[in-house]
């Protein structure tokens, strides 16, 4: 397969999980701002922290000197000038599946440029704040037909590898950013931790991940972080956590690497990483701290994404 | 004055030619709410299939659809085979005349040319000379323009021997009409054109490089996604099952081209190319082309590769060598053209050039380089003003024009805002060559000018397109 056709087969579906990504902090967020305010003293927690949690923060003050609901909605959904918007996300997936328009199924083809049209209609409506859990869960919907149409019809060859592994490794980056942005949120100072509004975000951040029930399900217990934090870190049967990335990112690689009679750097580090997670324990995360684990976490995964550039995609 | 058109559906005596019978009386019985809710239905399929082409000028990332009416063009299958077998004839006569100018234009010898017409023009690539192709075939994918003026009258409007694009529309046209009508395929024997892919892939196969593979890795090159005809190239390398390149993916070494893959280098053998001459090889020709891949020019010297279409073909279908065709195939052939040439005006000739600005309200006129319908005039169609601006681009460069008289072009019904109307149509045939002879799929593209009296037919002046039936007679 070609270098290039590789790399837009990879990019494609990262940029689709990347939008469905934004679109769950959007909806967890716009839950958490109808609650009672985490903190008095700033009023936009709950925004800002949506912009921690898309890696927008920086980009967004560049932009404004100050947030409000309707900017943040308006920068992370339908921003030209944010290159992580879920607008630019789509126009990007769709220029990449249109450069290799040859590698899809019609399907998949149908569902991205059928997803880019309808996005141009949503944004020339204007999304209200208010009404953004509609726009978010169409963003889903077309995730979800993207990943549907591929299952479904796609070649189990090498292409479909690529698309898996743009799909994993974003989908650790997110789930790692959405679990940081814990630590974006400072308590307000009286406020005991395990109190009520502790409670809440631990909560929201369950629900961004569709993971509120699974909780239960599995641990059968009011919300803990720790086994929050467990949950999304290292249980490989939650599908958006890290071990269960990884657990697909080895697979996906170990595929390539058979059917090209040739292992690499990129082989090697999903597995290293891939090991720590399944053999990681709650209170050794706890012990660096979670953010230090998470800061860590990122850094690794992004190292792979270049070493499968370096391998396969250039 | 205009001439009444043909009218490829009604212009006989009991109101209605043989071929379109049944199309008459199908049309007939459809109510018209029924064909707009059809003509939207195509329009929705097409635009999800992302069937769009971009037009130069407008805004990048502009897509539009190329408007498609629902009414078929039809051809008898008599029709077809005289057509058939001119346009055999004439892309015979073009490979020959491309074989003898890069060789030992023994044309020029004799006297049938202007040397001026070949070494003048900038068509023409002094790099092809003493130059050989596999099978002498220079032309493996041919479109000819024919356009109808009568029952049995139709021309060769233009010979394009460089990228010839639209096939892409010929075979999804069909896909749609028989979608959205298979009950008028069950009452017609329509001839199917969906073999085309495997026909070309075929014809690319038997010309690949004697020292190739018996299963030849052949690659399509594009000039990429910001291209007008670049849904053509991915349909295209979808349905021969070959890769979609660009020149990055490319690169040569040591005389021979590979393509970059997950694996590493491949090698490639045939390459149907849709980037034109001047871009193909920035060592060689432009050195700003970003499109090309510097040193294939090399590997294709050396023969590790072939180029369809070879690289120079651009000379054949000039529109100032077009109005000496039917001499070229006479003297290559030794046969008389079977398909007729638009009588043409060389404006480089003073007394045509005279003739030309007398009669401009009457006559089209062309530049010699000219493509897509840019830059002509239509005569009849334009005000004073327009002509007298004409007229003095033309008396200040007449090498650079030709001109025609202004056919009256054969029309077809076709769905309008205000109901069935006859619209100018006319019909680009694919001719195939390869090693082993020539291919055709029967019809080909029949655009339409949407416009009412418009005779422009491109898709970047509002032209539309057809279905195209052979029907057994």
């Amino acid at each position: 397969m070609l270098s290039r056709t590789a790399d837009s087969l990879f990019w494609m579906t990262r940029y689709v999980e990347r939008a469905e990504n934004i679109a769950r902090v959007l909806h967890a967020t716009s839950r958490m701002s109808l609650m009672p305010h985490i903190s008095n003293e700033e009023p936009m927690a709950e925004w800002l922290s949506a912009l921690s949690a898309t890696a927008s923060y920086n980009a967004f003050f560049e932009q404004y000197d100050e947030a409000t609901p309707e900017r943040v909605v308006e920068f992370l959904a339908f921003s030209e000038a944010n290159p992580s918007s879920i607008f630019r996300c789509l126009s990007n997936a769709r220029a990449n599946a249109r450069a290799v328009r040859t590698a899809l199924t019609s399907d998949t083809w149908e569902a991205i440029n059928g997803a880019w049209m309808e996005m141009q209609r949503f944004r020339r409506d204007a999304v209200a704040p208010s009404d953004i859990n509609r726009f978010a869960s169409w963003v889903k919907d077309v995730s979800l037909n993207v990943d549907g149409s591929a299952f479904r019809t796609m070649l189990r060859n090498d292409g479909f590898c690529m698309q898996r592994l743009g799909v994993y490794i974003e989908r650790a980056d997110a789930t790692a950013r959405i679990l940081d942005v814990k630590y974006h949120i400072l308590l307000p100072a009286h406020e005991p931790v395990g109190g009520g509004l502790d409670y809440l975000q631990w909560s929201s951040i369950l629900r961004a991940v569709s993971a509120h029930t699974a909780y239960r399900w599995v641990y059968r217990s009011s919300i803990k972080p720790w086994l929050v934090a467990e949950l999304l870190i290292l249980r490989e049967e939650m599908p958006r956590s890290l071990a269960s990335c990884y657990s697909n990112i080895t697979y996906h690689l170990d595929e390539l690497g058979r059917t090209y009679g040739r292992q690499g750097e990129s082989q090697r580090q999903a597995r290293r990483i891939y090991s720590r997670l399944k053999n990681g324990r709650t209170e050794e995360i706890y012990q660096t701290g979670l953010h230090e684990f998470l800061t860590e976490f990122l850094a690794e995964n992004g190292r792979l994404g270049a070493a499968i550039t370096e391998q396969y995609l250039i | 004055m205009k001439p009444t058109a043909f009218d490829e559906m009604k212009s006989a005596e009991d109101g209605c030619r043989q071929p379109y019978k049944r199309v008459a009386e199908w049309l007939s019985s459809l109510p018209s709410e029924v064909i707009e809710q059809k003509r939207e239905e195509a329009e929705l399929l097409f635009r999800r299939v992302g069937i769009t082409f971009a037009v130069y000028g407008e805004g990048q990332g502009e897509e539009r659809i190329i408007p498609f009416d629902l009414v078929p063009r039809v051809l008898s299958r008599g029709e077809w085979n005289r057509l058939s077998a001119g346009l055999e004839q004439r892309v015979r006569a073009i490979n020959a005349f491309l074989s003898d100018i890069y060789g030992k234009q023994e044309i020029l010898a004799a006297g049938i040319l202007p040397p001026e017409l070949i070494f003048q023009n900038p068509a023409f690539r002094p790099e092809m000379m003493g130059k050989q192709v596999p099978a002498g075939v220079w032309i493996p994918i041919a479109g000819i323009d024919l356009v109808r003026v009568g029952q049995d009258d139709f021309y060769v409007l233009e010979d394009n021997a460089r990228t010839p694009s639209g096939v892409s529309y010929m075979l999804e046209n069909r896909e749609v009409m028989m979608l959205l009508f298979p009950e008028l395929f069950a009452r017609h024997q329509v001839a199917p054109v969906d073999n085309y892919p495997d026909e070309l892939l075929s014809t690319l196969q038997s010309i690949a490089p004697a020292t190739a593979p018996k299963d030849p890795t052949i690659a399509l090159l594009t000039p990429g996604p910001f291209n007008s005809a670049y849904y053509e190239h991915t349909f295209l390398a979808d349905r021969l099952g070959v890769e979609l390149v660009e020149g990055r993916d490319l690169l040569v070494r040591d005389e021979v081209c590979y393509m970059r893959t997950t694996e590493g280098l491949q090698r490639v053998d045939v390459i149907y190319r849709r980037v034109d001459d001047e871009y193909i090889d920035p060592l060689t020709f432009r050195p700003d082309s970003m499109l090309g891949v510097a040193g294939l020019m090399s590997a294709y010297e050396a023969g590790n590769v072939t180029l369809a279409n070879a690289v120079g073909t651009g000379i054949s279908d000039d529109k100032a060598i077009y109005s000496y065709m039917p001499e070229i195939l006479s003297f290559y052939l030794g046969e008389d053209p079977i398909l007729k040439n638009v009588p043409t005006w060389r404006c480089r000739e003073p007394d045509a050039l005279a003739y030309v600005l007398d009669h401009l309200d009457e006559l089209v006129v062309k530049e010699v380089h000219g493509s897509g319908g840019y830059g002509m005039l239509v005569g009849p169609a334009a005000d004073q003003a327009t002509r007298d601006a004409f007229a003095a681009k033309l008396k200040a460069d007449p090498e650079n024009f030709i001109a025609q008289p202004t056919l009256a072009l054969s029309t077809c019904p076709t769905w309008t805002e205000t109901g069935l109307a006859p619209r100018h149509v006319d019909l680009r045939p694919f001719v195939l060559t390869g090693k082993d002879g020539v291919r055709f799929v029967p019809g080909g593209l029949t655009r339409v000018a949407l416009r009412d009296g418009s005779l422009v037919v491109n898709s970047s002046q509002g032209g539309g397109t057809k279905d195209t039936w052979v029907v057994d007679d």
